[in-house]
């Protein structure tokens, strides 16, 4: 798709940043115009943190998000936050292992992944932000999934490639069904 | 902590923006309660750093100004001067104490100004996300000081409640620390002089409190305060530095 | 060719200053910019260059006076409260016309404001900044690889003319990852600083006297003039702007520089679709103004100029000064942090040209 902007938001610590930088990287190799730009300022501290990625055919203006395509959400006051923002026929991905409340939108496409669960059934928990990284990449076919693993592997860690891998996979099955 | 306070009027009922574990607040405690205790509340005015402190001026129930980043010490200069009856306090953090607003509090000190000086020494730039600070122990790494602090390029850190002890203006320096209950009994009570010595005129005044900042040390709550017990306390000795009320100089 | 690569716009001036050959960086933390401090904390030492933290702002840019007053290159960045502590050095460096690169990356004010993007240091930036007849140069970036070609050909505008200069991003171009490409670039052809304070060394028989006091007026005078002439060089040959839309008759010209360039570009793009025809000018370089893409657009233009900005109306009075009476100027803006859509910026345009044709 030509054009999708994104918002990846939870707590500090869940990698929201850095699946924000992932997806940008997979869309710079695919020769697409990319933009991240994260939460900053003494807010981080309070433990809340997210980042607007835009991948765009052509110039992107502004670099934050507001009519997102696609909202990921990793805790329950980011879906309070960014439910919201999702566009009429959007996407809102949630973390249902820690999101108590059901999203309230009926317009838009919502999948919520146990992504806690399903990261630990890969190997570890610190990778359900993959998981649903995985999700978003086959439902929006923003990037080809082999973008992202390129990206995962020249810009990760070596040694967690395997185990990211398989992460996305995993998130990926959720989204098929 | 496991010290129960009573609610002190000198706060408002808020909560803070602190981070858990963060020692501001309990500072912040300790000197509402002690101008609650010496009847100064509604007389007192409090001058907020630009630091991780700067919204102590929605925290404190008494007036209060927000000053530019080390300057504290002048404004609150300009409002004793204006209004010789109140009690005057500037909260300051080491960044802005030590570093920018080193001229100011220097001479605030050396003209005995009567006002006092909370001055909360965290060893780092807690705000702006953990850079190097002047009073960053030798070694330690901060974002500026990603090798680990240098004396030969970034020089030593610096002593404050030492250094200001040796200005004539400056009748009382104690420091203090808020790691313990102990000690954090010690700092009520040091707080709690230097303000009756502003109460009698007597000259300027200051309390340095050694303060945790587990956020930008990457440490639970409780291993920064045996951080700071383990690093800061053999750096920065506790106790008076100078009491010219007895004529005390350490 | 080089590698595009995702760098934040605050770790690209690190890195491009590196390039282009900055031998000392003297800072101060301040958000939204401090990564260029912490960039270099971990760079230059690995590299035999100077990083030092200062004790403040105008510790720094005295630190910058005297090491530009010895001939390297050097850098120092800030955010607005920070530049506004260094604006007495900055006049000091313009007086004594020494060569250096300062990094505003722009936040909310005035006083201490706030932390998020704003453009409302554009005033303090083109007309002085500090005491006395002087000028810098000032470029606007609209883009992480933008602010790296222009921090690189900052060093070179520096050395070029002997003068400060300005690269005034904002809290977003300093926080974004974009792709960047450190390209190889052609250089300037650059005076040798035979000025600088490097010692004697045998070689020099007069000592060199880095100074900005003329007791006598006639000799400040003079002094001015030759800083007036320098100004008017730089005016005739270092104006840097970009037309976007502008061929024929367009029914407005917005002007906008930086991040906000690039949201007018997508509500120009918006309101051609509603047959609605919006030229764009965006200077590159606040200070020289361009000037003339505005006097030339006079006659092209229906409804006028709007200038749109990060800030209650600022380089406003620039357009206006460029328009001089010629057509009508309008203005949108939003402050404090906030950031307008392309649909806000649509709307107010829809409003002046009225409506869609
Ligand atoms: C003139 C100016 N320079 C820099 C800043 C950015 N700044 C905000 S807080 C701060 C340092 C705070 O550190 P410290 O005083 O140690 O207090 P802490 O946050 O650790 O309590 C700095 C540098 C500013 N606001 N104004
Ligand atoms: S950053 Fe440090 S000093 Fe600031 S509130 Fe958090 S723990 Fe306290």
């Amino acid at each position: 798709m030509a054009h999708q902007e994104i918002i990846f938001a939870g707590f500090g610590g869940q990698g929201i940043l850095s699946m924000g930088k992932f997806l940008a990287y997979a869309g710079l190799d695919e020769g697409l115009n990319v933009s991240w730009f994260p939460s900053y300022g003494p807010e981080m501290r309070g433990g809340t943190s997210n980042c607007s990625v835009i991948i765009d055919e052509d110039p992107i203006g502004s670099p934050l998000v507001v009519d997102a395509s696609t909202v990921v959400v990793m805790n329950r006051p980011s879906l309070d936050k960014f439910e919201s923002h999702v566009v009429p026929g959007g996407l809102l991905i949630i973390d249902s292992d820690l999101v108590n409340r059901e999203p309230e939108r009926t317009d838009i496409d919502i999948i919520k992944i146990p992504a806690q669960t399903a990261a630990e059934e890969v190997g570890s928990k610190k990778i359900a932000n993959m998981v649903l990284l995985g999700a978003l990449v086959e439902r929006t076919k923003i990037v080809p999934m082999e973008a992202l693993l390129h990206a995962l592997k020249a810009h990760g860690k070596e040694q967690f490639y395997e185990l990211n891998k398989k992460a996305l996979e995993k998130g990926a099955e959720y989204a098929r069904k | 902590m496991a010290v129960i306070f009573e609610r002190t009027k000198g706060l408002l009922d808020v909560p803070t923006h602190y981070c858990p574990g963060c020692t501001h607040g309990v500072i912040h405690r300790l000197v509402a309660e002690s101008l609650e205790e010496l009847g100064v509340l509604d007389r007192a005015t409090g001058v907020a750093p630009v630091g991780c402190s700067v919204l102590a001026y929605d925290y404190f129930s008494c007036d209060m100004h927000e000053a530019a980043h080390g300057r504290a010490p002048a404004v609150a200069t300009g409002i004793k001067r204006a209004i010789p009856d109140s009690i005057v306090f500037t909260y300051q953090g080491d960044g802005d104490l030590a570093a920018i607003g080193t001229a100011e509090i220097v001479h605030a000190a050396a003209r005995g100004e009567r006002i006092t000086t909370i001055f909360v020494n965290n060893c780092i730039y807690g705000m702006t996300g953990g850079q190097m600070a002047p009073t960053t122990l030798p070694g330690q790494v901060t974002e500026t000081s990603p090798y680990g602090r240098d004396v030969n390029t970034a020089g030593h850190p610096i002593r404050v409640a030492e250094m200001i002890s040796t200005l004539d203006g400056a009748v009382y320096v104690e420091r203090v620390s808020v790691d313990s209950v102990p000690n954090i009994l010690k700092a009520k009570k040091a707080i709690k002089k230097a303000f009756e010595i502003q109460m009698q005129g007597l000259g300027f005044t200051l309390i340095e409190v050694l303060s945790t900042c587990p956020t930008n040390w990457g440490l639970a709550p409780v291993e920064a305060l045996k951080w700071l017990r383990e690093n800061m306390i053999p750096y920065y000795p506790l106790g008076v530095k100078k009491d010219a009320t007895t004529g005390e100089v350490k | 060719m080089a590698e595009k690569i995702l760098m934040k716009g605050n770790e690209a001036i690190g890195e491009a200053a590196i390039h282009a050959g900055c031998q000392c960086f003297f800072g101060y933390p301040i958000t939204p910019q401090t990564e260029v401090a912490a960039y270099m904390a971990r760079k230059m030492p690995k590299i035999g260059r100077v990083f030092l933290q200062a004790e403040s702002e105008v510790a720094a840019i005295n630190m910058v006076y005297g090491a530009a007053g010895s001939g390297v290159r050097v850098l120092t960045s800030s955010s607005s409260p920070g530049i506004s502590l260094k604006a007495e050095g900055i006049s000091y460096i313009a007086g004594a016309e020494l060569p250096c690169v300062i990094i505003n990356i722009v936040r909310g004010g005035p006083g201490l404001g706030g932390i998020q993007p704003a453009q409302s240091d554009y005033l303090q930036a083109t007309k002085g900044c500090g005491h006395g007849d002087y000028k810098m140069v000032v470029f606007a970036p609209a883009s992480v690889q933008e602010m790296v070609d222009l921090v690189q050909e900052g060093f070179d505008v520096a050395d070029m003319y002997r003068t400060p200069v300005m690269v005034m991003g904002d809290g977003m171009l300093g926080q974004m990852m974009e792709p960047v490409e450190f390209k190889e670039r052609q250089g300037r052809q650059l005076p040798s600083k035979d000025w600088a304070t490097t010692g004697l060394r045998g070689k020099r028989e007069k000592h060199n006297v880095i100074n900005s006091l003329f007791l006598k007026p006639e000799e400040l005078e003079e002094h001015n003039r030759k800083l007036q002439a320098k100004y008017r060089e730089i005016e005739n040959n270092e104006v840097k702007y970009e037309m976007y839309n502008c061929e024929g008759e367009v029914d407005i010209v917005i002007a906008a520089y930086g991040i906000t360039s690039r949201i007018c570009k997508n509500a120009v793009k918006m309101l051609e679709k509603e047959g609605i025809k919006v030229g764009l000018i965006r200077p590159i370089t606040l200070w020289p103004f361009p000037s003339k893409a505005f006097e030339e657009m006079c006659g092209k233009t229906k409804h006028g100029f709007i200038s749109v900005e990060l800030s209650e109306g600022q380089m406003i009075e620039d357009v206006a000064l460029a328009v001089n009476g010629r057509a009508p100027i309008h203005f949108y803006g939003r402050s404090g942090g906030m950031v307008p859509t392309p649909a806000e910026i649509a709307n107010k345009i829809k409003a002046i040209v009225g409506g869609a044709k």
